[in-house]
């Protein structure tokens, strides 16, 4: 091993393995989590409110349909000479478009939410891609070893070694090299939640192949294979359960590190388009806007992402340090 | 030591290969490189003259050599974009994505560092506490919003800084620097800060559970029971044991400077290699972003080979080998 | 000197937690004469250990002292500075711990570490203390000291560590020596060197010693006197070979007959029922009491002092006046 592999056993694969020990030794997993869990949660101000400002943000991206006070995307509704207004409470703004309005007369606070609502379901679907993908790659290279675990396991280092907003960025530049032209901007929400998805797949393979490694060692995974119980039912059955800590830990993390690089990737103009903005797109936008005095049209957009991301990151952190058998 | 080295070697040029075949591989099949080369109204026979003379006709293998030749020269084709020689656009931009990055690097490790150590000898202390929770917002916010914040502050509403560019640089022999002129320095001051901000909260965070976790151990606990005075405990044994994976860490995490840098570039429109990048896969620059593939590889396993012969030579458990090993008892 | 060298008094370490507060020793009291070596023996988790860092002042919060308090030379160290204490450390109080690798930093030479020591605590220059060092590497029995002085850690054995280690600790001449557990992570085969070379040492330099450990055998060989704990409290008190030949406490006698003995009939060691309560879970009046086997009504209500027994102490009722 490398040095700088020894360096380099991240924290998922610490994580895995110091999971897989831990909750051999609170018995189930479900045990810890009811108890020390659910206790330094309620002893953090911080987290409670990260957490509840997760939850508001996330119900309203969900219940915006119902909650928006326009639709942005509905043209027939959008008045030109509306556009660029301020908000509310500046000279020339109207409370019928409590944040200001676009370049194009759309309401900002209906065009953040649906925005928060295509940023967060993109993180959503990322992670949830990735996480397929990556548990099921990591149980496979994990159970199988030999030459399919090198394999495996060496192209993820590769890829692990690259920052994951490139790697987004390539695969999302690959896409749109090999994709018709007039077709990108109906699909460009699929090439995103590919791109951001790569990474993060590998990262859960890395973790979930280090639990599986030291589950497979023991007696009964041992005792299974011996009966003749199938590897596939006893990867699912048994190792699954006590992979799922890290894993979640790893989701959360990657929650909103997918929601970061959507983010930027929009920004860049390389992720979802403007008839079908992000939250990053919208800055995007917003930015052209900015030296002209219309402000709102890109500080809006950014608090808003800025808080997602804070609270999904705090929430993160704190199931992190929870999860973290070295500090029990 | 010497197998290490080759090994290590080896080991680098296999993965230049792979990332050389996947670049190929876009560089060739993404797209038909006659079609974005020429005209809509060249006929059918021209485009098969070109095919031909373009060395497109020929065997697979063939073409891979080629283009791993031509690579190890420089040579990267013409881009699509700007029908100029990918060679002189990378030569342009490199200088300026450097210097911002190396400029970044500086700040966030003379920044980061102290307050690593602060935090992590200091744990409970209220500004201990703050330069946590600020170090938790860096470390979530993403980078272009920084950026823009930035802009806001200091462009928009005081006026002190430019916005964009890199105001005037001097040319040094083919490698312009903003390094020497007023307004280039100025111009460096928001990109550097907000490329160097995340960088600067992980070595904070880094050096601070490294710190942390080195203070808990035995030898420490022996230090002090030998009644060393908490300088030399601190700054003697703590700080020696708490930078050596700090370094090798940073070092790795060089790669991601040069990632950021991607955006900061497009937040301040610095033109580097990041802007570069991002408008060629908006274009479908395929010779661009090949070439930008394997430079970037490059860097990183040139980085991580670097890191890696640093930590060999750092921790002395590594360098002296089997061979020494234990005497007596 | 008039006086114990060491003097704890009625010690109590208590733990905060979550659950309430933990009292991991309680009202703990003995001395230690100059020069003297005391063995302090007992199950892990009976505060052997808490008690010394207490001693050297290098508890670890949310730990503290929260009773009693600790006399050096006549002097109360318990409640000193940050920096009174620090300067007692090493000089006049030193420490050995358990795991000779992980006590010493393996980024820094064997001689480096030796000879920092001397320099703060006797003020030599570079030289002098380098060539204190090479005396004490001899001393302490480590072969070619001016070769090895320079070499890492990694690269002694785990007997010429320990050594290295008991070289450090010895390098101010401190008058006590606090030794937790210093041969536990050793092969069967070095223990004996290594504590007949503390043995030695302490004597020649007449250094006393709290020697820490859970092996009876060790305690046995090297001690003048033994105190035995149980549960965070003293259990029996007094010089080793009556402790050892006719233990008075149940629980020692317990102890001493789980041991095996070579030569004499082989029968099934005598094992004690149960285990050694948890913080927190400590029964009331005598905390031996249930598994006790010659326990009666007086131990359950009210916790034994520790009474006179023969030619040692020991704090259990069958000891108080009017019983046998």
């Amino acid at each position: 091993m490398t040095a700088r592999r020894v360096l380099m056993v991240t924290e998922s694969e610490r994580l895995g393995a110091a999971a897989v020990a831990s909750a051999r030794s609170d018995g189930r997993l479900r045990r810890a989590l009811d108890s020390d869990l659910i206790y330094s949660f309620c002893r953090s101000p911080v987290t409670v409110i990260a957490a509840v400002g997760t939850v508001l943000m996330i119900g309203s991206a969900l219940l915006c349909p119902w909650i928006a006070p326009h639709n942005p995307f509905d043209l027939a509704s959008l008045n030109i000479l509306d556009a660029t207004d301020p908000p509310a409470w500046v000279k020339g703004g109207s409370w019928s478009y409590p944040l200001g309005t676009d370049e194009q007369g759309r309401d900002m606070l209906s065009a953040i939410l649906y925005g928060m609502r295509l940023s967060i379901a993109v993180g959503f679907a990322a992670v949830a891609l990735a996480a397929t993908f990556g548990v099921s790659l990591g149980l496979i290279a994990g159970f199988a070893g030999g030459w399919i675990d090198t394999l495996i396991m060496r192209i993820a280092d590769v890829l692990l070694s690259f920052p994951a907003i490139l790697v987004a960025l390539l695969v999302d530049g690959v896409a749109r090299s090999v994709l018709p032209r007039d077709q990108q901007d109906a699909i460009a929400i699929y090439v995103v939640v590919l791109a951001i998805s790569v990474l993060p797949t590998v990262q859960f393979a890395r973790t979930v192949r280090g639990s599986t490694l030291v589950e497979r060692n023991r007696e009964y995974v041992q005792a299974a294979r011996i009966i003749g119980v199938h590897p596939a039912l006893i990867a699912v059955r048994h190792i699954l359960p006590n992979v799922l800590g890290p894993v979640l830990v790893i989701a959360t993390i990657n929650l909103a590190l997918a929601i970061i690089n959507e983010a930027t990737l929009s920004f860049l103009g390389l992720g979802l388009p403007p008839t079908q903005p992000s939250l990053g797109t919208l800055i995007r936008v917003g930015q052209n806007y900015l030296f002209s005095g219309e402000w709102w049209m890109v500080l809006f957009p950014s608090a808003t992402l800025a808080g997602l991301a804070l609270a999904v990151n705090l929430l993160g952190d704190w199931l992190r340090d929870a999860l973290n058998p070295k500090l029990r | 030591m010497l197998a290490f080295v080759v090994r290590r070697l080896a080991q680098s040029v296999a993965v230049m290969l792979a990332v050389g075949f996947i670049a190929f591989a876009m560089f060739r099949f993404v797209g038909d490189p006659v079609n974005s080369l020429v005209g809509q109204d060249t006929s059918i026979e021209d485009r098969a003259k070109l095919r031909h003379d373009l060395g497109l006709d020929d065997p697979f293998v063939v073409q891979f050599a080629r283009f791993l030749g031509h690579a190890a020269e420089g040579n990267f084709g013409v881009s699509y974009q700007f029908a100029e020689p990918v060679q002189r656009l990378i030569g342009e931009r490199l200088p300026a994505t450097l210097e911002l990055s190396f400029t970044a690097v500086l700040l966030a490790l003379a920044v980061g560092v102290p307050m690593g150590v602060y935090t992590g000898l200091n744990p409970h202390t209220w500004l201990s506490r703050l330069f946590m929770s600020m170090s938790l917002v860096g470390v979530s916010l993403p980078t272009f919003l920084t950026g823009i914040l930035l802009i806001w502050i200091f462009s928009v509403v005081l006026g002190w800084l430019p916005s964009f560019g890199r105001g005037d640089v001097v040319n040094l022999g083919g490698w312009t620097t903003g390094f020497l002129t007023l307004s280039g320095i100025k111009s460096l001051i928001m990109p550097a800060i907000t490329l160097a901000l995340f960088q600067m909260t992980l070595i904070m965070r880094l050096v601070r559970a490294e710190m942390l976790e080195v203070m808990r151990t035995d030898y420490i606990k022996f230090a002090r029971a030998r009644g060393l005075p908490n300088r030399m405990v601190h700054f003697g044994h703590a700080l020696k044991n708490t930078l050596v994976p700090v370094i090798t860490i940073t070092g790795l995490q060089l790669g991601s400077v040069i990632a950021f840098a991607v955006v900061t570039e497009t937040v301040f429109q610095w033109p580097g290699m990041g802007l570069l990048i991002v408008q060629a896969i908006g274009f479908a620059d395929v010779p661009v972003m090949s070439s930008y593939l394997m430079l970037v590889a490059f860097f990183f396993v040139a980085i991580n080979l670097i890191v890696d012969l640093l930590y060999y030579a750092v921790d002395p458990r590594l360098r002296l080998d089997r061979a020494a090993g234990a005497h007596g008892h | 000197m008039s006086g114990p060298l060491l003097a704890v008094e009625h010690l109590r370490i208590e733990f905060p937690t979550r659950r309430g507060i933990l009292t991991a020793v309680d009202d703990l009291s003995f001395q230690i004469a100059e020069g003297e070596v005391l063995g302090v023996v007992g199950e892990s988790g009976a505060g052997k250990s808490l008690t010394g860092a207490a001693i050297i002042g290098l508890l670890e919060p949310p730990g503290r002292i929260a009773g009693g308090q600790i006399l050096f030379a006549g002097r109360r160290i318990d409640n000193l500075g940050r920096e009174e204490m620090r300067r007692l450390r090493g000089k006049q109080i030193g420490a050995i711990f358990q795991d000779p690798l992980t006590s010493l930093n393996p980024l820094y030479t064997v001689g480096r570490q030796i000879t920092e020591t001397i320099e703060v605590h006797l003020g030599l220059d570079a030289a002098a203390a380098r060539r204190r060092a090479l005396d004490l590497m001899a001393e302490v029995g480590i072969p070619a000291p001016e070769q090895r002085i320079d070499h890492y850690p990694h690269q002694f054995s785990g007997g010429m560590r320990q050594r290295v280690v008991i070289a450090l600790a010895l390098a101010a001449n401190p008058r006590l020596i606090i030794a937790d557990e210093p041969t536990t992570a050793l092969d069967v085969s070095i223990q004996a060197q290594i504590i007949a070379l503390l043995k030695r040492l302490c004597r020649e330099h007449r250094t006393a010693v709290m020697l820490v450990t859970h092996d009876m055998g060790v305690i046995a060989e090297t001690a003048d006197r033994v105190a035995v704990m149980y549960a965070g409290r003293l259990a029996e008190l007094g010089p080793v070979r009556a402790v050892v030949k006719q233990p008075r406490h149940p629980y020692t006698v317990g102890l001493m007959g789980a041991i095996p003995a070579i030569g004499g009939p082989r029968h099934r060691l005598a094992q004690i029922d149960g285990a050694m309560p948890r913080l927190g879970t400590i029964p009331s009046g005598c905390a031996f009491h249930t598994r006790c086997p010659s326990a009666f009504e007086h131990c359950l209500r009210e916790r034994p002092d520790l009474l006179p027994a023969g030619a040692s102490a020991a704090a259990c009722w069958l000891y108080a006046e009017g019983r046998a």
